[in-house]
């Protein structure tokens, strides 16, 4: 174990704060609260990621032939590391740039890889994930949406569900069954779906929070391309899984950013509230500095395991169950901090931050729920890596 | 020794339930939710006239006088189907009155809060929130109380000053109400304004509204442990009906643990709510910590109750249309009114240790 960076990491470091305190606006973060509607704020996170990909800093472990900066898994954790530091938006091409582009640059052929990676990183083009369906959310196999074969194209049938982005998307990965006949887990495929296909119907569905950032989907006679299949035709399991093990393994990376901006953002409240000194607060919030230290350190050592051996294992569903508690712990810490100011929601003169913590705490419930939920990433540890007999 | 209802409270509970499911039906609840002030006068004066508004008062003003087991297992009732608008807060305002003020002034004021013709509420808070009586810094009646429940729809303010407790009109002179716009819309809160406002001084000190404060907490927990009941009944019938990997996921063990512990957390918090309403009838020497108990037991049991409800429904939990969020927000709404578990464990340190 050597945590000393190489001298062509602390290279790539410094190269990135200089380029962060040329490029980060220090009063982004009230130019952005400014904003009105979710469009126009998700307008501004785009222009910051064109920004990144301009820069040179969209895809650090990608391929170079495609926008990439061709540098390790290390260097990502270091730019992971640095955009928390540096307190820098989230890149809102999340879905594209750690699902939908590993992905592809794992089963994509060359045509797909040059179609869609630059536009995933450069933000021109947003990405949503249509895997869950009203009747198949854990038993993800179950799901019925079909498409069959009309000559060069599939034709897609059928309805996905808490679709997040969907309002947003360009394209989604799309995983349909092509063989009704075959064991579940053997007929499905995975489709590369153009949004403003004849026969995409977007509606939005609202979340418990008030807003409607995911979406229902229904696709009647939606033609896709064969071309577009993603993989190969029946294997879209592996494929789906592929994906999954991304999301499980990668996606904390992101939230761990928000989480260490908006814990430094509490411990600064307790201070100027005078709560700092309170011996229960004190624990709480050193606890908390703890936990995340603790998922900090867990993915650096998830990402140094992947960088020596690829794709991400069922091992990664340890992130997802530790990032997910964690901001649910944390959320509630902060309401605890905050007394009865924390329910106050936005547009009351006395709410803190303008109610984002009652958007957060809300938020942070659907957490353990989105990405498989815990009760699904618990059975994955206890029989895929843990070996024990399969319980359902 | 008998920890139950007895008839007469069954008989309480059984037409608070038939009531309250009757005239609050869900829909009819998030209608009100939306509303500025989830206040409907109709269906206010419905509930007036079954006599609920005047529970906690006695007999002798024209209240209902019940036991306040009585009115614990009412308000459990008015939790479940989650009862919008000024009810908690009027009963806890009355219980102010009847606790504090004199024989004279209970006769002028309390008839017409029992029958629901005069609304209240009771404003503690101050910018820098405490339950503790001791901390209530604003002079009578000048400055700034917060989170005040329900008080746009009422007519008093029972408002607590470092010079004794003062009953002042909700629209009178020097008086201006701002809404504090909160997670829980079933409940509007209001910042309460005061310019050299006129006020009936109801007591020289605030130390008898102890009093009502513990009936409010108690009465807030019974609805709470209703809310909770709901949370539990909902989620059971979902699990038992939604189907993946070809069964009921309520088959699954991680889901019946799921249950079971909101199940655990539910009649806990019956049985710590019930104590707590028995005590302060009783006038028992453990009265105040049993309602601490309650309360901080509460704080963290609702939260648990509300979690588990929305990960067993998986996705559907998490939007809109499933009525938990309604539940969720009113529970966490919960953990701060009436003193955090933080303040109540500290009470129950220096009166129980
Ligand atoms: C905020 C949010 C965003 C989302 N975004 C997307 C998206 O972009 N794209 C997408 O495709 N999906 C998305 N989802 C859907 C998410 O992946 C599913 O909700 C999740 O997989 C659960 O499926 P379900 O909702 O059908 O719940 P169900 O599968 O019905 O689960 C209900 C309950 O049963 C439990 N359960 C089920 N099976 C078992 C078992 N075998 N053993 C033990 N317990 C079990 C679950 O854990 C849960 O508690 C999102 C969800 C949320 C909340």
């Amino acid at each position: 174990m050597d945590l000393n960076l190489s001298p062509s990491e602390l290279g790539f470091r410094d190269g990135l704060r200089q380029w962060l305190a040329d490029n980060l606006s220090p009063h982004w973060q009230a130019d952005f609260a400014k904003i009105e509607g979710k469009q126009a704020q998700f307008e501004y996170l785009r222009a910051w990621q064109r920004k990144v990909y301009d820069g040179g800093w969209a895809g650090i472990a990608w391929p170079k032939e495609f926008g990439g900066r061709g540098a390790s898994i290390i260097e990502q954790v270091i730019f992971t590391e640095e955009m928390a530091r540096a307190g820098a938006p989230n890149l809102p091409g999340v879905l594209g740039l750690q699902l939908v582009g590993p992905t592809t640059i794992t089963h994509g052929t060359e045509a797909q890889k040059e179609q869609f990676l630059r536009k995933i990183l450069s933000g021109e083009e947003i990405w949503c994930q249509g895997f869950s369906e009203p009747n198949a959310g854990s038993d993800l196999a179950a799901l019925r949406t079909t498409a069959t074969l009309d000559g060069d194209h599939f034709v897609v049938n059928g309805q996905k569900v808490w679709t997040s982005y969907g309002w947003a998307a360009d394209w989604c990965e799309l995983v349909v069954r092509t063989d009704p006949d075959a064991p579940k887990h053997k007929g499905l495929t995975v489709l590369l779906v153009d949004m403003k296909s004849p026969g995409v119907d977007v509606r939005p569905l609202r979340q418990m929070t008030g807003e409607t950032e995911f979406n229902e989907l229904f696709f009647t006679d939606v033609r896709v391309p064969v071309a577009n299949v993603l993989g190969k035709v029946n294997d879209g399991w592996n494929v789906a899984i592929g994906t999954l093990m991304h999301e499980r393994a990668t996606l904390g990376a992101g939230i761990q950013i928000v989480i260490r901006r908006s814990f430094e953002r509490i411990v600064e409240l307790a201070k100027s509230i005078g709560k700092f000194t309170d011996p229960i607060t004190r624990q709480k919030l050193a606890q908390c500095y703890a936990d995340i230290e603790v998922m900090r350190l867990n993915q650096m050592r998830a990402y140094s395991r992947m960088a020596n051996g690829g794709t991400p294992g069922p091992e990664g569903s340890i992130q997802k169950i530790f990032w997910s508690e964690l901001n649910q712990r944390f959320q509630q810490i902060a309401q605890e901090i905050m007394g009865p100011y924390g329910q106050l929601t936005k547009g009351s003169e006395y709410s803190i931050d303008d109610g984002i913590w009652t958007y957060n705490y809300l938020r942070a419930r659907g957490n353990t729920i989105e990405a498989g939920t815990s009760e699904i990433q618990r059975l994955i540890l206890g029989h895929f890596v843990l070996g024990l007999p399969k319980s359902y | 020794m008998q920890f139950g209802l007895t008839d007469s409270q069954i008989l309480t509970r059984n037409s608070a339930r038939e009531f309250f499911s009757a005239e609050y039906p869900i829909a009819e609840v998030r209608r009100l939710c939306e509303t500025e002030t989830a206040h409907d006068i109709p269906l206010w004066r419905k509930t007036a006239e079954q006599g609920w508004c005047g529970m906690t008062i006695p007999e002798a003003y024209g209240g209902m006088g019940l036991d306040l087991v009585e009115v614990a297992a009412a308000m459990e009732e008015a939790g479940r189907t989650l009862v919008p608008g000024p009810l908690l807060a009027h009963l806890t305002a009355t219980a102010a009155i009847t606790a504090c003020a004199s024989e004279e002034h209970k006769q002028q004021l309390l008839p017409a809060l029992a029958t629901g013709d005069r609304i209240a509420t009771l404003a503690v808070l101050e910018p820098n929130p405490s339950w503790d009586l001791a901390a209530v810094a604003v002079p009578a009646c000048e400055g700034t109380k917060l989170f005040v429940m329900d008080a746009a729809v009422t007519d008093y303010i029972v408002t607590l000053t470092r010079d004794g407790v003062f009953l002042v009109d909700s629209r009178g002179d020097g008086v201006t109400l701002t809404p504090m716009p909160a997670l829980d819309t079933s409940r509007k809160l209001s910042a309460v304004n005061y310019r050299n406002a006129p006020g009936l001084q109801l007591a020289t000190d605030n130390s008898a509204v102890q009093r009502a404060l513990d009936i409010g907490t108690t009465l807030l927990c019974a609805e709470m442990t209703g809310a909770m009941q709901r949370m539990l009944d909902i989620t059971v019938s979902y699990v038992k009906t939604r189907k993946q990997f070809g069964k009921p996921v309520g088959a699954f063990q991680l889901v019946q643990a799921l249950c079971a512990d909101m199940l655990v957390a539910t009649e806990s918090a019956r049985s710590a709510t019930y104590f707590a309403a028995y005590a302060l009838e009783q006038n028992l020497p453990e009265a105040q910590s049993a309602v601490s108990v309650a309360k901080s037991y509460i704080a963290d049991a609702a939260r648990l109750t509300g979690n588990n409800a929305i990960q067993a429904h998986g996705g559907m939990g998490f939007t809109w249309e499933n009525d938990i969020h309604l539940y969720y927000r009113r529970a966490k709404a919960f953990e701060t009114a009436f003193g955090d578990a933080v303040f109540h464990r500290e009470r129950i340190a220096q009166l129980a240790l």
